[in-house]
């Protein structure tokens, strides 16, 4: 990519103030600063989850046996839903990259479109999300009414090796670590939203530039990073 | 106001439509690998047991793919490829390091516990 970033600059010049040292804007740094911080939360979050599956290794459930379950089937696919899950928050990272790249040769319409396509894209990871959690919760038998062998935070009815305290801690991982990156993928679909009624409006037309699009892009980047953490670390180990 | 002590860095990040063509293709290459890489641990994660593969084997296998994806999230798709050398360290060193002693702190100090239960029988 062209640019300032690429740019041979001699050091005493870039370091001898007046400017930024690493040729990005004020904005995109503290989007990376904000990235940091939170990427330090979920890093934390599953650090902790590696702890309570180390120490409770004996009874810890095998997320195949748990999740198996695909709409409108009762085949055993056993962690198919997931990977598809996966390949939709991937692709609508890609259809981000590329409203970036459209914003870079000032596509308005392109911009457009491919930010309409990330909303979308979103929007079917919070539905399959939000699907994902009520099959989860109904239990084995499928039915959320029967609420003895649903899923809370305190019972489980997914049974670990020797039923042991390791299956009722997965549960608890499963609706914090899952539910705090939903939230994250909620905001990210607001966010991209709101600067997608910028575009349509022309508000970045007239700046001159769509960095805009460039830094929701990298929290919209962000969210398909942690996932891709949660889905090897949740569901494959 | 117009501020002109402001340098704006993004007005440099324009590129043309010929340039666009090589970028975009980086991208669907980028697309391809994440999607098939996802593929492979998903059918290992299912049919390790079957194929008979160690487990120790597959676990360090699925690290290094989820590291590979990672990889090329935040390099291409984040751009931090593109960026200055220095932000990279700013942002990955001090990150790396922190998350690196935190997972050895809690990993050696679960494995530790779970001696410790079963030794107790807990």
């Amino acid at each position: 990519m062209s640019g300032e970033a690429s740019k041979a600059i001699e050091p005493n010049v870039l370091w001898g103030g007046g400017r930024s040292p690493f040729s990005v804007s004020y904005g995109k740094m503290m989007m990376w600063f904000f990235l940091i911080s939170d990427a330090l939360t979920f890093g934390g979050l599953l650090a902790s989850l590696g702890f309570m599956r180390h120490k409770f290794a004996d009874s810890w459930p095998i997320s195949e046996e748990v999740f198996f379950h695909f709409p409108f089937t009762h085949a055993h696919l056993p962690l198919m839903y997931v990977a598809l899950m996966t390949f939709i928050l991937i692709v609508s990272s890609v259809t981000m990259v590329l409203a970036v790249e459209a914003g870079h040769r000032m596509d308005r319409k392109g911009v457009a479109i491919w930010l309409a396509l990330t909303v979308i894209g979103g929007l079917f990871f919070l539905g399959s999300q939000a699907w994902e959690w009520s099959s989860y919760i109904a239990g084995p038998d499928g039915l959320v009414s029967t609420w003895a062998d649903n899923a809370t935070l305190t019972q489980n009815p997914y049974p670990g090796k020797d039923g042991g305290p390791g299956a009722a801690h997965y549960t608890q991982f499963f609706f914090f670590v899952t539910g705090f990156h939903g939230t994250h993928v909620f905001s990210g679909v607001v966010l991209n939203f709101i600067i997608f009624l910028g575009v349509i409006q022309g508000k970045y037309e007239n700046t001159g530039h769509y960095e805009m699009v460039e830094k929701v892009g990298l929290y919209w980047h962000f969210v398909d990073l942690v996932w891709v953490f949660v889905f090897t670390f949740y569901y494959l180990l | 106001m117009e501020r002109d002590d402001i340098i704006e860095y993004s007005l440099d990040a324009h590129h043309s439509e010929e340039e666009g063509k090589k970028i975009r293709k980086k991208i669907w290459f980028v697309t391809a690998l994440l999607t098939i890489v996802t593929a492979a641990e998903v059918l290992l994660g299912v049919f390790w047991n079957s194929i008979g593969f160690p487990w120790s084997v597959v676990k360090i296998s699925f690290i290094i793919m989820t590291i590979v994806k990672a990889g090329y999230i935040v390099m291409v798709f984040m751009h931090l490829g593109d960026e200055r050398k220095t932000l990279r360290w700013v942002i990955l060193a001090p990150y790396a390091l922190f998350i690196m002693y935190l997972l050895f702190i809690l990993l050696n100090d679960a494995t530790v516990l779970y001696n410790v239960r079963q030794a107790l029988g807990i």
